[in-house]
């Protein structure tokens, strides 16, 4: 086998696919990366570790067809390292040799025959904008839990019907939904999958510039998997199973209580206060007439405050909320201001966001956060 | 019961002056069994061993028995091996507790000052005492008479200028007696010490410093601090500031305990993934069971497993939130416990620490949306305050295991 290609070509190539491969790789030869090069111009370059494959075509000089399989983290280090020049790769029995410049290196190869076949692409359902995707994508993960004790939370619910996508995210303690158009491909369809949060997160952020991505899904036979396809770059994922449970339900049908506030000054102050707010301490936020106190801190330990403008509708209301958990949502939000929905102070703090302080909400995404409860 | 090594230096005199010296440190001689044999005369000269049965260790052993080779610690079998003529008494923790806040009280009769680092040790600062009660000698003997007067049991008083020496001076004067290390002399004495008596020398560290020749606390104190540091880290340079005697630590009233946890050895080592299971949501309540009557939520859950061949793990987790609930620590616990019992090997052990501690009151509790919304937050506190009643009521059986001394089959830390 023999190609050359240019060096900032192969570095981005080999960096996309090469960064999903796994920390410790069930088999040895999962931790390489699959070159591929083929008479009509172009290598492809694949990785996959049983639930998630890359895959990328770049344009290179062939000059003998092959396939070689050699440690996708070693060459994506010296891809990266490498002189901006020409770079020339040639196999000479179980050795690739890599040439640039001045610069030459030997690797080992490992055998292609032993590497698993890669998961055929699902079939295309459609098409969606590539930095609306990554947004809303960010948006809901920060919900999804990291405790992998409880598998089926540290995915992402993707319910697509007709030209709306849903995504819906829950570690038990807050929830995120967000709703986003899309392009289907036919008519009629409506289906729903559970994909990684870690993986949908990652697979959104490399595409993040793309323009447009083409979404693949195939369900219901017995592999299943969903696509993300976008410039020459494949990536697929296996779906999770199980049911999931019914989250939008728990969405409050009207909340009496409602409080504006400028969302970047809440962020701000809210990190302010939460210096004194030590490991999982609550920060508490007092809303009355025109404003809002943040306090945390309380008895012998260091103490904070903060007063903000609020414009509050209805009564009085004070709750108490992870401060991580209160960054997380408002960091997400994306919006000038934050509407709060309260029912209750024991209750699910609803939030919005809103263009201006008396515009209509933004209801595309909504960011549901249990308060610290405090017993009697 | 004290486990560590024996001071087994010449005594001597070292002094009487004791201006200086306002740290007292009092400890209970043979605690556990000085109180069964209290209560039991007919036991008094005996070699007396307080454990439970079978795969158990010595939690407590009379002087007579310690004559034997018994120590704490020591598994059961080993002990009566040593000593087949000991009385196995079976301990009875609600009883030594009761016995334990009664010596406090005594404690508090001469300062509020009193800090209870377990059962039967306390230390006691009596710089503002003095005043009223003379020399903080004659508190030490006004304390033991006390005690032995109105609790018919022994203890041993150890005096000097610092938490550090007043407690090398009890252990050096056991059993049953009274010692002032004065200031001018301290340094001697401390020097005088193989290398394992200073706090936190334990096994590895002494084996460790004894390839490098450091046989005595001398050994240490001569040693250039740098190179301490180099081979311990921090914790080399808090040990040569001990070995100059150098200790600031004060007497902290109600001491905040850094962790609770519960811990069993099982009666045949075992590989049985249920038996463990069941041992795992046991230890996992009693845990919580002890956050929540101290008013505590724990933010890690620790579990620690000691195998047939001894070899001992522990894997840790940080949960989302802090809890004071079984629920959450039994979810976590067996995400960690599973992987290790994959590997098919026998325990021995099994033990459940929660960590990072916080008052509940102070942080409140992180409910979930499920049980926000249809309301069961109220009913599961109903329930886990009708599960602390019974557990209160049936104490005798939960605090067995839930309390103790690192001898025990349970630890506190």
């Amino acid at each position: 086998m023999k190609f050359s290609l240019e060096r900032d070509v192969l570095a981005e190539a080999v960096t996309w696919t090469a960064r999903t491969l796994p920390q410790r790789p069930p088999a040895p030869v999962l931790s390489g990366v699959l070159i591929k090069s083929a008479e009509n111009g172009a290598i492809s370059l694949a990785t996959f570790d049983y639930e998630v494959s890359a895959r990328s075509e770049v344009p290179a000089e062939v000059t003998e067809p092959g396939t070689i399989l050699v440690s996708g983290k070693l060459l994506a280090e010296i891809s990266r390292a490498l002189p901006n020049k020409p770079v020339e790769v040639t196999t000479e029995g179980s050795k690739a040799s890599l040439v640039c410049g001045a610069s030459r290196f030997t690797l080992l190869t490992m055998p292609v025959e032993e590497y698993p076949t890669l998961p055929e692409l699902p079939e295309l359902v459609g098409s969606i904008d590539s930095d609306e995707f990554t947004h809303a994508v960010a948006q809901v993960t920060v919900a999804a839990s990291k405790d992998d004790t409880l598998p089926l939370l540290t995915t992402v619910r993707v319910e697509v019907e007709e030209d709306t996508i849903t995504l819906l995210a829950t570690d038990r303690y807050r929830l995120a939904l967000r709703e986003i158009k899309w392009q289907p491909a036919q008519p009629g369809l409506s289906t729903a999958a559970l994909v990684r949060a870690r993986t949908l997160s990652e697979a959104a952020k490399s595409f993040g510039s793309a323009g447009r991505v083409d979404v693949g899904l195939q369900v219901g036979g017995g592999m299943d998997r969903i696509g993300f396809m976008a410039g020459g770059r494949v990536t697929t994922s296996q779906l999770e199973d199980g049911d999931y449970p019914h989250v939008r339900r728990l969405f409050p049908e009207s909340t009496p209580i409602q409080a504006i506030v400028d969302t970047q000054a809440l962020i701000d102050a809210t990190k302010r206060v939460a210096l004194v707010a030590e490991r999982n301490s609550p920060i508490r936020l007092s809303f009355s007439e025109g404003q809002v106190v943040l306090d945390a801190g309380q008895g012998d330990d260091a103490q904070a405050s903060e007063v903000l403008e609020a414009e509050l509708t209805g009564e009085e209301i004070s709750v108490a909320f992870n401060p991580h958990y209160l960054l997380d949502g408002l960091t997400a939000l994306g919006e000038p201001f934050v509407r709060l929905g309260f029912t209750h102070p024991n209750k699910p703090v609803e939030f919005l966001g809103q263009k201006s302080v008396d515009g209509d909400v933004v209801d595309d995404y909504r960011y549901l956060l249990v308060p610290i409860r405090f017993t009697s | 019961m004290s486990v560590g090594s024996r001071v087994d230096i010449t005594r001597r005199t070292w002094g009487q002056e004791d201006d200086a010296c306002n740290i007292i440190h009092i400890d209970m001689d043979a605690f556990f069994a000085a109180v069964e044999v209290r209560e039991r005369p007919e036991l008094l000269g005996q070699p007396v061993i307080v454990g439970g049965q079978e795969r158990a260790v010595v939690l407590s052993a009379t002087y007579e028995a310690r004559e034997f080779g018994v120590r704490a610690a020591m598994p059961m079998a080993k002990a009566r091996r040593l000593c087949p003529e000991a009385v196995v008494v079976a301990p009875q923790m609600s009883r030594y507790r009761q016995v334990s806040q009664e010596v406090m009280q005594i404690l508090h009769e001469f300062t509020p000052l009193v800090e209870q680092v377990s059962v039967d040790e306390a230390y006691l600062d009596v710089a503002g005492a003095r005043r009223r009660w003379g020399s903080a000698l004659a508190i030490g003997e006004r304390i033991r008479a006390l005690v032995s007067e109105q609790l018919n049991i022994t203890c041993s008083v150890g005096i000097g200028a610092s938490k550090l020496i007043a407690k090398l001076a009890s252990t050096h004067i056991k059993p049953n007696g009274i010692i002032v290390i004065p200031r001018s002399t301290q340094v001697d004495f401390v020097q005088a010490l193989p290398i394992g008596a200073l706090p936190g020398v334990g096994g590895k560290t002494s084996s460790m410093l004894r390839a490098r020749g450091i046989e005595t606390v001398r050994d240490l104190a001569r040693t250039d601090p740098g190179v301490v540091r180099y081979w311990l880290g921090n914790v080399g340079s808090h040990l040569h500031d001990l070995a100059w005697a150098r200790d600031a630590s004060a007497v902290q009233p109600e001491r905040v305990e850094l962790s609770v946890g519960a811990e069993r050895t099982l009666a045949a080592d075992t590989q049985d993934p249920a038996e463990l299971d069941r041992l795992l949501v046991e230890l996992c309540e009693k845990v919580a069971h002890s956050l929540r009557k101290r008013g505590n939520s724990a933010a890690t859950v620790v579990v620690k497993i000691k195998f047939a061949d001894l070899r001992t793990v522990t894997r840790s987790r940080t949960l989302t939130s802090s809890s004071d609930r079984a629920v959450q620590f039994v979810a976590t616990a067996r995400a960690l416990l599973t992987p290790i019992i994959q590997g098919g090997q026998s325990i021995r052990l099994l033990g459940v620490r929660a960590e990072q501690l916080s008052q509940t009151a102070a942080i409140g509790i992180q409910a979930t949306l499920d049980e926000v919304v249809d309301d069961s937050a109220q009913r599961d506190d109903h329930v886990t305050s009708a599960v602390d009643h019974v557990m209160s009521r049936f104490g005798a059986s939960s605090l067995r295991s839930a309390s103790s001394l690192g001898a025990s089959t349970t630890t506190r830390h």
